[in-house]
């Protein structure tokens, strides 16, 4: 029963691009009927799953489903489904009426069935009286139409959407939003959507696949995505937050910014590191010292049209985001207040950086393709080990002379006090780090690590 | 005359000067009889001159064969170059522009050379291969520059609406791709219907082409009859470069996004 309602079944799919892994084991289920939207930063892999599914890429691993009939092998031509492109890719040559009609010429369906179908599918996107109209003629938003129409004609059992709207002016965007949303009930069939905008994901979807480095982070609803973030990764791109180190105290009562506040989740156990997710509209003003859990200085105070966005300094020296309807001068002392209701905790994803080593030799030992000189007391030339070094003793450089090895940022997290970097090195591996420093990202650093800050750790027996 | 306007002096100079000036020296010439007289007559001397006519036919036939011959070759070979997989390197492509480096008239009577080294009798064969072999490169080109700046979305956007590879290229690649076409056979086509020197080495003189009745009738001091057939060629050149002009105009509006 369960297995009739999917339309579309990703297995395992990998894929890389001259050594790169753009993606890196993704199974995904998608429903019939189904909005699903791919969402992730450029280059996490969310346009080359979608070619895989059109038939434009070959996986290196893994399979295509489609209603239970793996259609791995099968060429784009013949696949059930059909895509509009990012840049519309409209036949130049061709008109309005002739780029819509094009696959059902190909079907070689008689001319007065065309004529019907294609006037039919034009005024669905309101473009009725456009079929003589040169494609060159049309601006962004009628060719988006045309695009989506002639995608249509075909009666697809998938639409597949490749950032179609990426190209609009705002306000065209968020009318064709609208437009997409009720073409999608109105069809009935499964649309997969590709975006790097949050926002649009969170309007259009019932299902949203977040993606970054080729995985899938998350997959829910937009509610369950913006509230129940599952890493720092996902609650950072979705939507505004303050991401936080905490520790579980017990169930129901996390501490963070050094203070303890009462919360929802269960489950982690006691005493236990987590990170922490406030949302800035989640954090509340208050004048009553009853309702106060915390005070702080307002910082800065900007006006976002709906909402002020506030930079307070709070009493145990964290910088948080707040945003709410009424300004508070900048310098002001204020009472907070959050809802245990509004704390999202979150599972660490790791502690520490810790990576697969070889001794060399005393003293030397091997990992990130580099060799570093640490305490090899215990171990002996030529053993495997474990190299373990925490975030903030990494040290990065704005040049490469002093470096053990290079690399870029890649990923900026602001934790209230520091900033979390995640550093992919000239290897491809990540290295993580803790750091008060700005670092944009993008940014190429040199990496230094002290001998005495690797730690050296027994690989478990029985592993090579 | 504003500053940046005036740049543009030098040049206007060079095309009156080596331009203009001699067009309205040929059309000077090609009206006048040879003690300096304003005559028609080297104009009808053409038009009844069977011989002078015959070679015009025959000089047009062979521009189209050759034409047809670089496309028939010259477009698959673009296609080639210009495919990602089936070409990974620029080397290549530079290989086929290479023999333009050397000069024309050197590799048509080297080519002449191994004809005769190989007992292959000089004819039409020999000088359909022999303009074939000097113009190719142009047409390769313009068609390799065409299908390399196609955006290939429209090959996968084809695909996807289920058209099959050779759907895919006669209904979206080659339509796309014919402003590179008119291109080289813009390039290809006129140069070979005033061309002289590879119908002389490569046939012996036996074939005659229109390019070698202007310069025999201007080696024979015939300036005015010489000067005219020239100016009969400009306009009939000149008129199917217009023809083809607006068609490669409308199709090169096609292929920009």
């Amino acid at each position: 029963m369960q297995e009739n309602d999917l339309i579309i079944k990703l297995e395992h799919l990998s894929k890389e691009f001259d050594g790169v892994k753009v993606l890196d084991d993704v199974s995904l289920d998608i429903k019939k009927g189904e909005f699903v939207t791919f969402l992730g930063p450029s280059g996490c892999g969310k346009t080359t799953t979608l070619r895989i599914i059109a038939g434009f890429t070959k996986p290196d691993a893994g399979s295509v489903i489609m209603e239970g009939k793996d259609i791995s092998e099968v060429p784009p031509y013949r696949r059930p489904l059909n895509t509009v492109f990012q840049r519309y890719a409209l036949f130049p040559h061709l008109d309005v009426y002739d780029n819509v009609a094009f696959g059902l010429k190909l079907q070689k369906v008689p001319e007065d069935e065309i004529e019907k179908r294609v006037k039919r599918v034009l005024k669905l996107v309101s473009m009725s009286d456009y079929e003589d109209r040169d494609v060159e003629s049309l601006s962004g938003g009628q060719q988006q139409r045309v695009a989506i129409a002639r995608a249509l004609i075909n009666q697809p059992k998938v639409l597949l959407l490749d950032e179609p709207l990426a190209a609009l002016d705002l306000k065209m965007r968020k009318d064709m939003q609208i437009e997409l949303k009720e073409m999608h009930k109105k069809l009935g069939i499964t649309f997969i959507y590709v975006t790097h905008d949050q926002e649009e994901a969170l309007t259009l979807s019932d299902t949203i696949v977040v993606m970054n480095e080729g995985r899938i982070q998350q997959i829910g609803t937009p509610i369950d995505i913006y509230n129940e973030p599952v890493n720092c990764f996902v609650a950072d791109f979705i939507g505004e937050s303050n991401i936080l180190k905490g520790r579980m105290i017990r169930d129901r009562r996390v501490a963070f910014i050094k203070h303890e506040f009462d919360c929802v989740d269960e489950g982690f156990g006691e005493d236990v590191k987590v990170d922490v997710v406030v949302r800035p509209e989640d954090i509340y003003f208050t004048t009553d010292p009853a309702k106060c859990q915390f005070k702080a200085k307002v910082n800065s105070c900007t006006f976002k049209g709906v909402h002020y966005e506030m930079w307070v300094d709070t009493d145990t020296g964290y910088e948080l985001m707040i945003q709410d309807y009424d300004p508070y001068p900048v310098g002001s002392e204020v009472m907070l207040y959050i809802d245990p209701d509004d704390i999202q905790v979150m599972k660490k994803e790791r502690e520490f950086n810790s990576f697969a080593a070889k001794v060399k030799g005393e003293g030397r030992v091997e990992f990130l393709d580099t060799e570093f000189e640490c305490d090899t007391q215990g171990f002996e030339e030529g053993e495997q080990a474990q190299a373990v070094i925490r975030f903030e003793k990494v040290d990065l450089l704005d040049h490469e002379e002093d470096a053990d090895l290079t690399g870029n940022v890649e990923f900026i997290l602001y934790m209230g006090d520091h900033y979390h970097l995640t550093i992919k090195t000239d290897a491809g591996e990540n290295i993580w780090v803790d750091t008060n420093d700005i670092w944009d990202k993008g940014d190429f650093v040199g990496i230094k690590i002290l001998p005495g800050d690797i730690t050296l750790h027994k690989v478990a027996s029985g592993n090579e | 005359m504003n500053k940046r306007s005036s740049w543009a002096l030098p040049y206007f100079i060079f095309l009156v000067l080596f331009v203009v000036l001699p067009l309205l020296l040929i059309l000077m010439y090609s009206l006048q009889d040879a003690s300096g007289n304003f005559t028609l007559s080297n104009i009808t001397k053409f038009f009844t001159d069977k011989d002078a006519l015959g070679t015009f036919a025959l000089s047009i036939e062979v521009a189209i064969e050759n034409t047809l011959l670089c496309i028939l070759i010259g477009y698959p070979a673009a296609w080639i170059l210009a495919d990602n997989k089936l070409n990974r390197s620029a080397v290549t492509v530079v290989l086929f522009i290479l023999p333009m480096w050397i000069n024309a008239l050197m590799r048509t009577l080297a080519t002449a050379e191994l004809f005769n080294m190989a007992g292959i009798q000089l004819g039409k064969g020999t000088l359909l291969f022999g303009m074939c072999y000097d113009y190719l490169p142009f047409m390769i080109y313009p068609i390799y520059n065409q299908l390399k700046k196609m955006d290939k979305s429209y090959a996968e956007a084809a695909q996807d609406l289920g058209a099959t590879p050779s759907e895919v290229f006669r209904k979206v690649t080659l339509p796309l791709s014919m402003p590179g076409v008119w291109s080289g056979v813009m390039m290809v086509f006129m140069p070979t219907v005033s061309t002289f020197a590879i119908s002389e080495f490569l046939t012996n003189n036996k074939i005659k082409l229109f390019g070698t009745i202007i310069q025999e009738n201007i080696n024979n001091s015939m300036w005015n009859y010489g000067a005219a057939l020239s100016l009969i060629m400009l306009v009939i050149i000149g008129i199917t470069t217009m023809l083809q002009g607006g068609e490669k105009r409308a199709e090169a509006e096609g292929g920009l996004i």
